[in-house]
């Protein structure tokens, strides 16, 4: 029996979602494949983009995957670690933000 | 950083038979992964056949200033197998009637034969229409006795390709070790001064990129256009184009991937970005090797391998470019380094964008 939820080799197997929903499953992909191609914003920009909402959203896949399109596009540690940060303080600004709606809530019953 | 080859080292890799053990075994041996020579087959292209020969590839010796870590030479300052004048004579018979265009001079650092300029003088007056010097920049530096070889190259009109793994100080260093990235940029400065590079000039200087770890070289467009802005916009540095070169599984590159665990998975992403459109042109179907030594190969890597060609003739004193042409060519698992995505060759991709 399997003992983790997660497989590294299982990365490979994504394109095999279209097996059991071939129309849905070319659409998402031919849609995926467009949206990393160069257009207002450069394929290494997107890959950083990439980088940082897959440590976000916390899918080991996506950071398995991004980590290593980086390296083949040069992009280094640092700037990888760069954009790390930038979803950490959005991350951690979303928590504190609601502090506002602490401090409402805080001010109107003990104010 | 290790500052010893292989050989020096007395690892158990500095053995190419070893080498070939490894790759033929594990999971090309328990059907894993399919083998190199199955892999053709699928494709109706075993045995391969070479084409028309372009580019005689010449190994001066093993001896460089470097010990770059993923070097598949196994070259270094210990190694001491260096071409003799005898052998470069022979060599130079053969350059005269070649049908090949170009002259693919390399090493080690070629530069450190003694007799380099000698060589390179004579077979400059043969008329062949390419000469290429790969130069590793940073020997250019290395001692006052060359410092002024960008003047010899220039005056020869030699064709200077030289490896730049990276455009920042840190990933050059860690790869081909400390200091390497500095001199690298001072003698490209000095290379774009007298004219090499630099737009709306003949003399041409050619960068080479290979990853510095455990992974495929991405987009060659895009890597050199990210090259060229970096350079230029740091250090006011010109060039021409950037080859990306994939790193194959031998020598000392074969002795990280294991040492970092990352073999078999270097070589299920090799297997996987098999493109059989690569192999059409592949760089040992137009190409012939010769060692230091004077043995004939289908390519550095190859040579590397102790895989002389499969022909009657085996060495320079005996080179008959009819019946070497007349050659099945020698493959293993490393050759899906060459085979993967773009392809891969010592002048980059072989698929144009």
């Amino acid at each position: 029996m399997q003992k983790t939820y997660y497989d590294p080799s299982d990365l490979k197997k994504f394109g095999k979602i279209s097996d059991w929903n071939e129309e849905l499953g070319s659409k998402f992909f031919e849609y995926y494949n467009s949206v990393f191609k160069e257009g207002s914003l450069s394929e290494r920009e997107k890959s950083l983009i990439a980088l940082a909402v897959a440590h976000t959203i916390q899918c080991p896949y996506c950071i398995d995957a991004y980590t290593g399109d980086g390296l083949q596009r040069g992009i280094t540690k640092e700037e990888m670690m760069e954009a790390l940060h930038v979803a950490a303080a959005i991350r951690g600004g979303a928590s504190l933000v609601h502090g506002v709606q602490m401090m409402n809530k805080v001010n109107k019953l003990d104010g | 950083m290790k500052t010893k080859s292989l050989h020096k080292r007395e690892s158990d890799l500095a053995n190419s038979s070893r080498q070939i053990e490894i790759l033929s075994n594990g999971i090309f041996k328990n059907g894993e992964l399919v083998t190199f020579k199955n892999k053709l087959t699928e494709s109706n292209q075993f045995p391969l056949r070479p084409n028309k020969l372009e580019i005689l590839q010449i190994n001066l010796g093993y001896m460089c200033n470097q010990v770059c870590e993923h070097c598949h030479v196994d070259a270094g300052p210990d190694r001491k197998e260096i071409m003799t004048k005898e052998t470069m004579l022979q060599c130079l018979e053969v350059i005269k009637s070649t049908h090949a265009h170009t002259l693919d001079l390399t090493g080690g650092a070629p530069e450190m034969n003694p007799s380099f300029r000698w060589f390179v003088e004579e077979a400059t007056k043969v008329g062949i229409k390419d000469v290429i010097v790969r130069s590793n920049l940073t020997i250019l530096r290395a001692n006052k006795k060359y410092y002024d070889l960008p003047e010899f190259f220039k005056n020869h009109n030699i064709h200077i390709i030289s490896s730049m793994p990276h455009w920042t100080k840190g990933k050059t260093d860690k790869q081909r070790g400390s200091g390497v990235f500095d001199n690298s940029i001072t003698a490209l400065q000095e290379l774009n001064a007298i004219g090499f590079g630099v737009p709306n000039s003949n003399l041409k200087l050619d960068l080479v990129y290979n990853p510095s770890g455990a992974f495929l070289p991405g987009n060659q467009a895009a890597m050199e256009k990210d090259f060229k802005k970096s350079l230029m916009d740091d250090f006011g540095i010109h060039f021409n184009n950037l080859f990306a070169i994939t790193n194959l599984p031998i020598s000392r590159y074969l002795d990280y991937l294991i040492a970092t665990d990352n073999y078999e998975d270097y070589m299920y992403a090799l297997v996987e970005a098999y493109n059989p459109e690569a192999v059409k042109s592949l760089m040992c179907t137009n190409t012939i090797s010769v060692s230091w030594d004077g043995f004939l190969y289908d390519c550095d890597f190859n040579q590397m391998l102790e895989l002389k060609v499969n022909s009657e003739v085996k060495h320079i004193s005996e080179y008959n470019e009819e019946l070497l042409q007349n050659r099945n060519i020698i493959t293993s698992q490393h050759c899906y380094g060459c085979t993967a995505g773009a392809g891969s060759s010592c002048q980059g991709n072989l698929i144009p964008e």
